[in-house]
């Protein structure tokens, strides 16, 4: 077991080096670069150049590489030159603000989907499995943009039910404070998770339905209702930790595109705002945090997989 | 689905030639794996993909609302003239008339012809970065789980690295570098959809090449090129078709999203998510048939391709993780 867990913690740590390296190069090779960025259009070469000299832009971009990587290891994610704010400060300041965001759709997606998942399973190719299971596909394909976009108009602006804005507090207590400027951000994230979380519990309940256990449960008496919930769903839930690591970087990416649109103030909106102006110290910064966050999210399901069931064998 | 009848697992898998490397084999030489293998299992496959239209209804949906669309943005245009260049702000903003079916948008431009024109490059790109993301993931993910050891190892590393970085978020950093046309667009959005093709296909190849009728290639004297790309690649169809399939939906809502943004294909091309985006200055004008139709149209032809993929994926039984 602690094999297990050291082995795969290094192929993340592996997997995390590569990630920084891929997001650096990609970012370093693109036209325009830092000083013009920085200085202006209107700058001379020899500015550019200097510039580039004084920063160590000038450098092999594999030197520049193992700089910002030690420079990462002591805490130091670099400056944006856009904002005039340390990237790590920045980040400190923005990523609780995005982990509220996606915490919550997190447990009020797991916490929907359970019934209906569990409902479709036992009520297999019912009017309601195949409704869910329609429904499921409908808000799959349908753009986290434009679910944002359809709850602002009806339910802020047709119905005035709750704000068209999140809210703009400066502190997570703040934003917490202001639960009804909360709801529609986090009601188009589930829309989109609760599909896909719904289409593997129902699988994965169906798949522990015909199990010996379940006959055993009912043979000594067991309702229905005790059976599903109590044995099979917590069965069932053993792969859903998986489906939960997985679906960090989906959340990540949605809640770019649902900060935008409801003007949340995490690092999403931050990341938007510093593409359209090439910060992009920030941009390195965010990319890095959620590649990591991506990673990590990984490590967990599969821990979390071999912690609960024991069956799995550490290999 | 495990559930529905008709993917029950007893017919098998089709194993290609029993003898490989037979030279009448008609195909094509490169690792497109449609007539690639030999009749039998051709047939078998065609068979199968006829019963899935027959059975499922969904696919029927699907496969319906895909050729409609096809027509709609590709032969539309013939049919509904429509002058998508130059602007007419005296028209801008009409709600839907005789003259204008679906209205006007913000600088005039009649709003059916725009949604297929916006449509072509929506399927354009969506379909074109799936199928180069499949050739560049089959290609990619046969030689890794072929060749095996050290290089499939570095392979499949550098597979783990790139799938971890954020797509969407380097997407959005790229797009405003290049103000992307159609082809960069393809691009952009293929160069993270390939990795997933690249781990199924590596996976299928591991367990390929050590069933016989490889073995047998080899013996025979045939290479390494020839065992992959004619009998490897050509058996990982159904996993490939079944990809290919999906990731056309997921382009689409990959390239509206970035149009949305404003960093789609640039103006005077657009693209339904582009369309979306300027509906939106208007989001409290009431201008709904500027919104809803690019709208819907989006999340119909993505649902036409989820429904495809989904159908085909119960007819090759593949064994997709992420979906």
């Amino acid at each position: 077991m602690t094999l297990f867990l050291a082995r795969r913690a290094a192929q993340a740590v592996v997997v995390m080096l590569l990630v920084s390296l891929i997001v650096f190069v990609l970012l370093h090779l693109l036209p325009g670069g830092t000083a013009r960025a920085v200085l202006g259009p209107r700058a001379s070469a020899a500015q550019l150049r200097s510039f580039d000299h004084e920063y160590g832009l000038d450098k092999p971009i594999l030197e520049q590489f193992g700089i910002w990587l030690s420079q990462l290891l002591h805490g130091n994610l670099g400056y944006s030159y856009k904002l005039n704010q340390s990237v790590a400060s920045l980040i400190a300041e923005k990523l609780p603000k995005t982990l509220v965001l996606n915490l919550l759709a997190l447990v009020v997606s797991v916490v929907v989907a359970i019934p209906i998942g569990v409902g479709q399973a036992v009520r297999r190719n019912s009017v309601f499995d195949y409704s869910a299971t329609f429904l499921g596909f409908v808000f799959y394909s349908t753009p986290v943009f434009f679910l944002s976009l359809m709850l602002v108009l009806w339910f802020s602006l047709d119905l005035g039910w709750f704000p068209a804005q999140a809210p703009q507090a400066s502190t997570v207590s703040g934003i917490l404070a202001e639960p009804s400027g909360l709801v529609l951000p986090v009601a188009s994230l589930v829309l989109l998770q609760v599909s896909l979380f719904t289409r593997y519990l129902r699988s994965a309940v169906l798949d522990n339905l015909v199990q010996d256990y379940v006959r055993t449960a009912y043979a000594k008496g067991a309702s229905r209702t005790r059976v599903v919930y109590r044995h099979v769903l917590r069965n069932s839930l053993i792969p859903m930790v998986t489906i939960l690591g997985l679906s960090l970087p989906i959340l990540l990416a949605g809640s770019l595109v649902t900060e935008q649109v409801f003007n949340y103030p995490g690092m999403g909106l931050l990341f938007y705002q510093e593409a359209v102006v090439a910060d992009y110290p920030t941009l390195l910064g965010i990319t890095l945090v959620v590649g990591i966050a991506t990673v990590v999210g990984n490590l967990l399901a599969d821990v979390g997989y071999a912690l609960l069931d024991p069956r799995v064998r550490y290999a | 689905m495990t559930t529905r009848p008709w993917s029950g697992g007893a017919e098998p898998e089709p194993d290609g030639p029993g003898l490989a490397g037979t030279p009448d084999v008609v195909g094509r030489p490169g690792p497109v794996p449609e007539g690639g293998a030999a009749h039998g299992p051709r047939r078998g496959a065609l068979r199968r993909l006829v019963d899935v239209f027959v059975q499922n209804r969904l696919a029927v949906i699907g496969l319906g609302l895909v050729v409609l669309f096809l027509l709609f943005c590709f032969v539309g245009p013939l049919v509904y003239h429509t002058d998508q260049v130059s602007s007419n702000l005296a028209v801008s903003n009409e709600p839907p008339s005789a003259q204008h079916p679906l209205g006007t948008d913000s600088t005039g431009y009649d709003e059916l012809g725009r949604l297929m024109y916006g449509g072509q490059a929506s399927l354009e790109v969506g379909i074109a970065a799936a199928l180069l993301a499949s050739l560049v993931g089959t290609v990619y993910g046969a030689v890794a789980g072929y060749v095996g050891g050290v290089v499939d190892g570095a392979l499949m590393r550098l597979v783990d690295g790139l799938l971890a970085v954020p797509a969407l978020f380097v997407l959005l950093v790229l797009s405003t570098m290049f103000s992307p046309g159609v082809g960069i667009m393809v691009l952009l959005i293929a160069s993270f959809s390939w990795l997933g093709a690249a781990r199924l296909i590596r996976g299928e190849s591991l367990a390929l090449r050590v069933r016989e009728y490889v073995q047998a290639v080899r013996a025979m004297g045939g290479g390494s090129t020839r065992a992959i790309l004619r009998h490897i690649a050509p058996n990982a169809v159904g996993t490939v078709v079944v990809f290919a399939t999906f990731t056309v939906a997921d382009s689409i809502l990959t390239l509206s999203f970035l149009g949305y943004l404003g960093l789609g294909v640039q103006p005077p091309q657009t693209d339904w998510g582009g369309m979306l985006s300027s509906a939106t200055n208007y989001i409290n004008s009431g201008y709904w048939w500027q919104l809803y139709p690019p709208g819907a149209a989006i999340v119909l032809v993505a649902i036409a391709f989820n429904f495809l993929g989904d159908a085909l994926r119960d007819a090759f039984e593949v064994r997709l993780q992420s979906r």
